[in-house]
């Protein structure tokens, strides 16, 4: 195609005006030491070159759309950053499939039956279950991760790493495992738990203190790594500035740390209860499957599921509806406009 | 009471050199290059930052001594911080910013606020914006109310890092009256601003590359600058007197012509370097000329400080050899010249 003697054939070829064209444009700045007339030739094939490239540029619909939609006017269409089309597709797709279970869900809702499903013993068992484990759960992880999230975030631990890891365990780690690791650590004859067993008598496993253990620690790191960064972000400017006027370490964290970072506090509540609510794995493993014990709404939905899918299809419309106020509560944080 | 200092302040990378300095009663300037280490000074007198090795007394208790064990922490020493990014909460209201302090030494609410109104009245902040939350209000506003906060709880010590950069001109004559107007507490002023230096420090402590270079009173300090930085910022001449105009009339009846426009109460600053010396009455397009007497050279290398005195006190720096060829001497009588663009006129 470069080729020059390409250039000339096509150029004189009657038939291939329009191609010419472009040919000769394209080529021209490799071929500047050819004839000048030639290059007196070219001229208007680049002037339409450049008309014709205009043109379709304003025919595209999305780039019109752009110019005549006064929002995106403001902030320009991003031209180089634009993904290539096929990842755009792809995008799409994986939308569909975060989206689609959702779609399903609430097509398969059964509306008019809803009251009477979710009166059912069973299930309001399941749900005053949920909600006392769920409840106990996020306030334990208030009353253990804020001071956890303060050390993190505001001493030089020397196995910073380390720590780190251990927080953060609990997400990654399978919740079957987490279930199993409890009940060797707090089970009647677990690392601690024989000790408690022995000591006070109390044994976790298989009781409601327990499935609240198996909620507080799966949930535990969403509420610390929320709050640790928010301290992180805020530093420790004004905590400084409350120490010239006065104030002490606990004034300090009263009256100045603590609201400062009170969004994060907030958020990281919500997504340890959320988080707490949806625990199935680590409770059916290391508390069980007691009705009005430890049974908790995945619990009943999963049993449900096999006796009355409608049932299932039912408690799930309740947990996504949770889900989707702790979205709400979290939308200033994870959904930027 | 006095605050001295005597010891090491290590920062990453540098490390803050004192020895033997004691801040008396009034304002202390801490002036220096940036970088110089001068809030450095400000934190290890707070208590924000703790002396690698030395000794800090305030009021004649140790409250830093690291080979003793003794560090009193911030909260317990009775400094005040007026931070140069001013670290207003912006949680609390205004008056609940200023009353801040005062809760958190037992004062009751009530008590707190009304003290905190009067304060706020004091730095020119008007009682709309005290429900307000400090990101509603101007630069101006807040530094003013940093200014108050710091102030409330009456702190014996003092630490003001450049308080007035933002503030517009008749904050800044309010603010500087209400810094120099306690002279029983101890303020360490860290300042660019040769105004604040001429008109509130009692003392000055240069710094330059984490040493005290040079300090004493501003007429010494003067004299032996310690540092080329100090030696350009004390060459500025501040000169005070009435705007009306272009011209400003000196207490002494002298009129200098400046550039920009101003009225009301203002101080006139040129750089030393900026004036010129003559034998006899000088000729051409610089307007400001007064007649001065020589009352000692201040000979460093090839420059020459000559500090005059007349209808108003000022410095000219010039060339060691035009001093020998103008043949200067204490006691000469010398026209000096500045021209109007070099003034700056700061109301």
């Amino acid at each position: 195609m470069s080729a020059p003697d390409d250039n000339h054939t096509s150029a004189d070829n009657p038939g291939h005006a329009a191609d010419a064209d472009t040919h000769t444009s394209a080529d021209n700045p490799g071929h500047a030491a050819d004839a000048d007339t030639h290059t007196t030739a070219d001229n208007p094939g680049h002037a339409a070159d450049a008309d014709t490239h205009t043109t379709a540029d304003t025919d595209n619909p999305g780039h019109a759309a752009g110019t005549d939609n006064p929002r995106a006017a403001d902030a320009p269409a991003p031209t180089v950053s634009r993904p290539p089309a096929a990842l755009t597709v792809v995008g799409f797709v994986a939308l569909g499939l975060l989206a689609l279970p959702v779609v399903g869900l609430v097509q398969r809702a059964p509306w008019s039956s809803l009251p009477t499903l979710l009166g059912e013993s069973d299930v309001l068992d399941a749900l005053r279950v949920s909600l006392v484990v769920s409840l106990f759960a996020a306030g334990a992880c208030v009353v253990l991760g804020l001071p956890l999230a303060l050390v993190l975030a505001r001493r030089r631990l020397r196995f910073g790493g380390v720590v780190r890891a251990v927080v953060m365990l609990p997400m990654v780690l399978p919740p079957v495992v987490a279930g199993t690791a409890l009940l060797f650590a707090l089970g009647r004859r677990g690392l601690v738990g024989q000790w408690l067993d022995s000591w006070f008598g109390v044994s976790l496993p298989f009781t409601t203190a327990g499935a609240v253990v198996a909620a507080a620690f799966v949930a535990l790191p969403f509420f610390v790594v929320t709050v640790e960064a928010a301290l992180r972000q805020a530093g420790d400017d004004l905590d400084e500035a409350a120490a010239t006027l006065g104030a002490g370490a606990w004034a300090t964290l009263l009256h100045v740390t603590l609201p400062t970072i009170r969004p994060a506090l907030a958020a990281g509540t919500a997504l340890a209860w959320a988080r707490a609510v949806g625990e199935f794995g680590a409770t059916l493993t290391f508390a069980g499957n007691f009705p009005g014990r430890t049974r908790t709404l995945p619990l009943e939905t999963y049993l449900a599921l096999e006796r009355n899918p409608e049932s299932a299809v039912a408690i799930s419309l309740v947990l996504m509806a949770v889900a989707l106020a702790v979205l709400v509560t979290l939308r200033d944080r994870w959904m930027p406009r | 009471m006095t605050v001295t200092l005597d010891g090491w302040v290590a920062r990453p990378g540098w490390t803050l050199r004192v020895d033997g300095l004691e801040i008396g009663e009034g304002v202390t300037a801490v002036v220096g290059a940036n970088g110089a280490g001068k809030t450095t000074l400000g934190r290890a007198v707070a208590g924000l930052d703790r002396l690698a090795n030395g000794r800090l007394v305030i009021a004649g208790a140790v409250v830093d001594d690291p080979a003793a064990g003794v560090f009193v922490p911030a909260h317990q020493r009775s400094v005040g911080m007026v931070f140069q990014d001013l670290r207003l909460f912006g949680h609390l209201r205004v008056l609940d910013n200023v009353a801040f302090g005062l809760r958190r030494t037992g004062t009751d609410r009530a008590t707190a606020r009304q003290r905190a109104g009067e304060l706020l009245e004091r730095v020119g902040v008007d009682s709309g914006v005290w429900p307000k939350r400090p990101a509603a209000l101007s630069g101006g506003q807040r530094q003013r109310v940093a200014i108050a906060r710091a102030l409330a709880p009456e702190p014996e010590v003092l630490i003001v890092d450049e308080p007035l950069a933002s503030v517009d001109s008749s904050g800044r004559r309010r603010l500087r009256s209400l810094l120099g107007e306690s002279p029983t507490r101890h303020t360490l002023l860290i300042t660019h601003d040769p105004v604040d230096v001429a008109t509130l420090a009692r003392q000055l402590v240069v710094l330059d590359d984490g040493a005290v270079v040079s300090r004493g009173s501003l007429a010494e300090v003067t004299a032996s600058p310690g540092c080329e930085w100090a030696a350009t910022f004390l060459g500025a001449n501040v000169v005070p007197g009435h705007a009306e105009g272009t011209s400003v009339t000196t207490g002494t009846g002298l009129v200098l012509t400046v550039a920009t426009e101003a009225t009301g109460p203002a101080y006139v600053t040129f750089p030393a370097h900026a004036v010129t010396l003559h034998r006899d009455r000088p000729a051409g397009s610089a307007r400001n000329a007064w007649q001065a007497a020589v009352q000692r050279i201040d000979v460093d290398g090839e420059r020459a400080r000559v500090h005059l005195s007349g209808p108003v006190d000022a410095k000219a720096d010039i060339t060691r050899h035009s001093a020998d060829e103008l043949e200067l001497g204490p006691g000469l009588a010398v026209w000096a010249s500045v021209k109007a663009t070099e003034l700056t006129v700061v109301t």
